[in-house]
């Protein structure tokens, strides 16, 4: 089996992980012995990464900067099958779900995946949860540098972070290394943004107090560059101005995104530069050995030299339109010449998104050994993405998830949509979320009519939460509650690419559950009869406004 | 509210003669022991380090972390090393944090309370970040025994 090429686990890193684990155990023992109420263990499960649901409890597992060697994601399968019912739910936080998991088995779930230095420490509850990243980091040819070294750091100095355990809310941080930003950094209560300033150095544009939830704001510059090694001081610092000043009254208004917005962002900078000053310079500044040792561990495979055209490559795409059309919107460029990087697409026609079976997982898994370096990425479109094939082998890649059910040529395209759970599963939502994707995913199955439709991106949530992110899709589904009728609210022309990142507008009175696929009918056929040349769907709707839009649809509907 | 400290199991008696004040009153006339809603700026205290030898912080829910801020900034900024005492709603999970913060005794009135004391330096042998007590975080570790390992092989 091929070397991890990311982050490898010592003994201080296990030690830590196991006594977590007995921790965990010991506090479950307590709740199921009735010593704890469930007010007082709730905190306590939550940063463990368990989460009450509808009908049960789910295992939310970190996988951070959403990367996985091979023999991690098999082990999540036999977790899967083992203490859940065969499967798993991979999310928006390139985070896995499992969502039948008994409470007294949790501590040994968690003990299973220490096994292969995973866990679920802080993937749910008040504190600084998993860091995400883009997921072609270390792979990606338009890339500055490997935003995964800045996320591990992270992870350690905020995992169990004695000061920042008890925040107002929730705390989510993104990172991105490339100039197209593939990890949504504007709407996190932090982004961090990777660039070379004109002095050639690299440091980061900090943007603080974005989100999505019932409240989406985009995020605000506060720092424009920040020298890398005082990342800790400066997150530290911004950390503790939320954690005195962060809205507690409600919990509607805690995130950071409401105390800048009621402070202003000026006021803001102020606090935080005022708590910098003090932090920076002090042992929070990063040693520049620690800061290689990390980067070393994240070093890029070394990959032997493939050709970049293939002669049996191009004899498929023209003898296969499926491949042809896969290759377009499945396979995206690699730093190195002679690869791709692959997605796996989670989003079969009709199937639930993000959905892997353990079989599927462990296919996953046999292809990343056979021919991508033993790594897979988690991407937060919940697909998985094998970063780095070669393209002489793309034809058996190809083939091989086909057989799991994975090669949709739908990547970015109209099915490959991002869904929250829903009402199937969750206990906040108001509407079912995943049918309407299903029934939407199996309108628009054909693969040609996707492709000549182009880039289009539908995101649903169940509930104004907005974990389907509805604020930043193309078009955005959200599903209400209207005196117990599930209806669906739309709205055109969110977006999350960088520079670009807008929130959508509703573009009138929602629909009932069984006219959502007509709607999104009526707004493709306007976009396709008056979009100009080479326009996306979001580009014609920025051109044309709702009016055309709104008009179509509500003739119909 | 029964308090404990490190060193005993059992519930310890508050010294009378160490009473806190809200700092409202406190202001008027400095004594040795303050208590701070935790709201209260702690700039009035910065020129009262060598005169306190109680601050008691308060935690009006156990889910409400304003006060672990509070302590680090007394601990670490302004240098204080009087007693610090973690008041309100206090309970056993919450010790690897509040030691890390740099308190030093609490008012609980959680069963068991003494024993989690006791026992609470010996959950975490490694830790991943500095704070307000002396634990160096495995980073530094890392870089002491990478160091080391170089010079051993200097020295070969």
């Amino acid at each position: 089996m091929p070397d991890t090429h990311f982050y490898r686990y010592d003994d201080y890193d296990r030690t830590l992980l196991s006594e977590r684990v007995e921790q965990f155990r010991d506090q479950v023992r307590r709740r199921l012995a009735g010593e704890l109420t469930e007010e007082q263990f709730k905190p306590l499960r939550l940063t463990n990464g368990l989460y009450l649901q509808l009908h049960a409890y789910m295992l939310r597992i970190a996988i951070p900067y959403g990367t996985l060697s091979s023999r991690q994601l098999r082990k999540l399968a036999e977790i899967a099958r083992k203490y859940d019912r065969g499967y798993g739910h991979f999310t928006t936080r390139q985070n896995l779900q499992l969502n039948w998991i008994k409470l007294e088995d949790a501590p040994d779930a968690i003990a299973a995946l220490a096994e292969v230095d995973m866990h679920a420490i802080q993937t749910s509850g008040n504190v600084i949860r998993n860091t995400t990243a883009d997921h072609f980091a270390g792979a990606a040819a338009d890339e500055i540098e490997d935003p995964r070294v800045w996320c591990e750091i992270i992870r350690q100095w905020s995992t169990l972070h004695p000061e920042f355990s008890f925040l107002p809310r929730k705390f989510k941080i993104a990172i991105t290394g490339s100039p197209n930003d593939r990890a949504a950094v504007r709407v996190h209560d932090v982004g961090l943004r990777l660039w070379r300033n004109p002095e050639g150095q690299v440091g980061f544009e900090v943007i603080v107090g974005g989100g999505l939830g019932r409240t989406p704001i985009i995020g605000k510059t506060i720092r424009e560059f920040l020298p890398k090694d005082e990342l800790l001081a400066y997150l530290e610092a911004v950390l503790r101005v939320y954690n005195r000043y962060g809205r507690r009254d409600n919990i509607y208004k805690a995130r950071i995104k409401i105390l800048v917005h009621e402070i202003g962002v000026e006021k803001m900078r102020e606090e935080v530069e005022a708590e910098f000053v003090q932090n920076k310079d002090t042992s929070l500044r990063l040693d520049p050995q620690t800061i290689e040792a990390i980067s070393s561990q994240f070093a890029p495979p070394a990959l032997s030299h493939r050709s970049a055209v293939v002669g049996a490559v191009e004899a498929l795409k023209l003898e296969n339109r499926d491949f042809a059309l896969w290759l377009k919107s499945n396979t995206a460029p690699h730093r190195m010449a002679g690869y791709r990087i692959v997605t796996a697409s989670l989003k079969p026609a009709g199937a639930p998104p993000g959905d892997a079976s353990s079989a599927q997982m462990e296919g996953v898994a046999d292809i990343a050994d056979a021919y991508s370096q033993g790594e897979v990425r988690v991407s937060h479109e919940q697909n998985l993405v094998l970063p780095h094939v070669a393209v002489e082998d793309l034809p058996a890649v190809y083939a091989a998830l086909e057989r799991l059910g994975f090669a949709e040529a739908n990547v970015g395209k109209i099915t490959d949509i991002i869904a929250c759970p829903g009402l199937d599963y969750c206990a906040l939502a108001n509407a079912r979320s995943i049918p309407v994707a299903q029934s939407i995913s199996n309108h628009f199955a054909s693969l040609a009519k996707q492709h000549d439709i182009g880039d289009l991106k539908i995101k649903i949530s169940g509930c104004i939460n907005a974990c389907g992110h509805h604020h930043v899709g193309h078009i955005g589904i959200l599903g209400v509650d209207k005196n117990g009728v599930e209806l669906y609210q739309i709205s055109l022309g969110g977006d999350v690419d960088f520079g670009k990142t807008s929130l959508g507008d509703i573009i009138g009175p929602a629909v009932g559950a069984d006219r959502v696929v007509e709607a999104v009918d009526a707004l493709v056929a306007t976009y396709l009869e008056r979009r100009d040349e080479g326009e996306r769907f979001v580009d014609t709707y920025r051109r044309l406004g709702v009016e055309p839009f709104k008009e179509r649809v509500y003739a119909t509907v | 509210m029964p308090l404990y400290k490190e060193g005993s199991i059992a519930p310890i008696a508050a010294d009378d003669q160490l009473a806190p004040l809200p700092l409202a009153d406190w202001l008027k006339a400095p004594t040795q022991a303050v208590m701070l809603a935790n709201t209260d700026v702690l700039d009035p205290l910065k020129n009262h380090m060598g005169r306190l030898k109680l601050i008691a912080l308060q935690f009006p829910k156990y889910t409400d972390g304003r006060a672990y801020s509070q302590a680090r900034l007394l601990r670490s900024r302004l240098g204080y090393r009087g007693e610090l005492r973690a008041t309100g709603d206090v309970l056993r999970d919450q010790l690897p944090f509040l030691l890390r913060c740099g308190f030093d005794s609490f008012e609980s009135n959680q069963a068991g309370f003494g024993p989690a004391l006791a026992r609470a330096r010996t959950l975490f042998s490694v830790v991943y970040q500095s704070s307000s007590d002396d634990r160096a975080p495995a980073a530094l570790l890392r870089l002491k025994l990478r160091n080391a390992t170089a010079e051993a092989l200097a020295a070969d």
